[in-house]
């Protein structure tokens, strides 16, 4: 039996609102510092959602180092589909704590993402998939997965920002 | 089909059946559909656009194949820029500095060039550049991102096309990147790992494009997920480059809606002999492709054609 003790709803919640926020005000760095060391990030495409990164085309498919890349690339000046930035607002709902698997949390949550950008609003919409790990007295994320609802990227054409 | 007494003796089913491409035919494993059944008989119409798809299926003594997960995406432009786009070498440097920078960051010596280089007219409207980046290639072209671990394993790999095609051909095929556009609206690009592009489009100002990732049938899992992960350092609307060409475009769109603006300059290297990457031949291919059928009459067109 797992000795892990599961965190509340809102202890998860206010992780999750937190990295949003992190991330709508391009606080990268800081968003960074909320990660394990082997974290990865992963957004599959929208055809095959449920595939495996090893032997399906991803779209993002990031391990820690290449997170850490994405970030520097964006708080850049040569990234230039996020040169300026582009606004991004998160709503994150239906959060569930649903189970562990050693001593990680696992965690789901719903998404609504807008990005504006020369006065378009291109709308992502799907759900975390989050494998929380304990330092501590606190949790970071080990896995980040963004699972899309929308069929294609249209017309959003890339996802260029942390989705 | 119910009710269909209801209708005339006139009604008939062939004439609303699905209609059927007027031709389809397949060179080594691309399957071509076509809706004008006075063109060119595929072989013909692929013209010197054929090496270039040996020289990709050749990667594979058993086939290749269409990995899963396609990349569905779009781009607010017209649909002519994104063969520009495929095939310009000019753009590579200042739009991908960033990614550039994450090969610097990963190892790799991204100024050790090779020496090949060179932009074709394939004819028909199709162009090809080639050349040679130290960026690793999944087929048998190591560098340093890829492991130390993995080196033996690569010339291991680099071996069997060496005793397949002779040292020469092995080269160009493993060594060498190539980036192809099949007049009017496939792209095989083959670099980082081997991506199969089509757009459409859809307006005057948008496009959608599909991407698919290519791989050789008999890849080990491990070789497959080390192309996959190559794929996605440059590759598709999440990659450290695509999402910028798509901004470009868009940005390049934007700046068309400007009336005054006649010309796209495409007359880079018109003086050279030995077009380069980053001239314009092969953008000009495919544009006095595109003004022939456009401007030519059409009794023109059918009598070429028969």
């Amino acid at each position: 039996m797992s000795t892990v003790t599961l965190p509340t709803r809102q202890e998860v919640e206010d992780l999750l609102y937190r990295e949003a926020a992190l991330l709508d005000e391009w606080r990268l760095e800081e968003w960074l510092e909320m990660l394990t060391d082997d974290a990865i990030y992963q957004v599959p495409s929208t055809d095959a959602p449920e595939g495996d990164a090893r032997n399906t085309l991803y779209i993002i498919a990031d391990d820690a180092l290449r997170i850490r890349s994405r970030v520097k690339q964006l708080l850049g000046k040569l990234a230039w589909a996020e040169n300026p930035h582009s606004r991004t607002r998160r709503m994150i709902t239906n959060v569930r704590v649903v189970g562990v698997d050693g001593d990680d949390v696992l965690v789901t949550a719903n998404f609504v993402v807008h990005r504006m950008r020369y006065e378009t609003v291109d709308t992502y919409v799907g759900r975390y998939d989050y494998r929380l790990a304990h330092f501590g007295n606190t949790l970071k994320i080990r896995e980040r997965r963004t699972i899309l609802d929308n069929e294609a990227l249209r017309p959003h054409g890339k996802i260029s920002f942390i989705l | 089909m119910p009710g269909e007494e209801s209708y005339s003796e006139a009604f008939s089913r062939d004439e609303l059946r699905l209609a059927s491409p007027a031709q389809v035919d397949s060179y080594r494993g691309f399957i071509f559909a076509c809706l004008d059944p006075a063109a060119d008989n595929l072989y013909d119409y692929l013209a010197g656009a054929r090496e270039y798809l040996d020289l990709v299926a050749d990667q594979s003594e058993v086939g290749m194949k269409v990995v899963p997960g396609q990349q569905s995406y779009s781009a607010r432009a017209n649909w002519k820029l994104m063969p520009e786009n495929s095939v310009d070498g000019y753009h590579a440097l200042p739009v991908h500095q960033r990614y550039f920078g994450f090969l610097k960051d990963s190892g790799v010596d991204v100024k050790n060039f090779g020496a090949h280089q060179r932009a074709l007219d394939l004819g028909n409207g199709h162009a090809v550049i080639e050349f040679q980046l130290p960026w690793g290639r999944p087929i048998a072209q190591w560098a340093p991102p890829f492991g130390e671990h993995r080196k033996a394993h690569f010339d291991t790999l680099r071996r069997r096309f060496d005793e397949r095609f002779g040292k020469e051909r092995a080269s160009l095929i493993c060594d060498t990147s190539r980036n192809l556009v099949v007049f009017p609206n496939l792209v095989i690009n083959d670099i980082m790992a081997i991506t199969i592009r089509t757009f459409y489009p859809i307006s005057a100002d948008y496009m959608e494009v599909n991407a698919w990732a290519l791989a050789p049938i008999d890849e080990s899992a491990e070789d497959s997920a080390l192309r996959l992960d190559n794929f996605l350092t440059f590759l598709g609307p999440g990659g450290f480059a695509t999402p910028d060409d798509v901004e470009m475009l868009e940005s390049c769109q934007r700046g068309f809606v400007n009336r005054e603006i006649e010309w796209s300059d495409l007359s880079r290297g018109m003086q050279s002999e030995h077009p380069l990457t980053t001239d314009d031949l092969q953008l000009r291919t495919f544009w006095r492709r595109w003004n022939q059928l456009m401007t030519q009459p059409e009794p023109i067109r059918a009598r070429n054609a028969a």
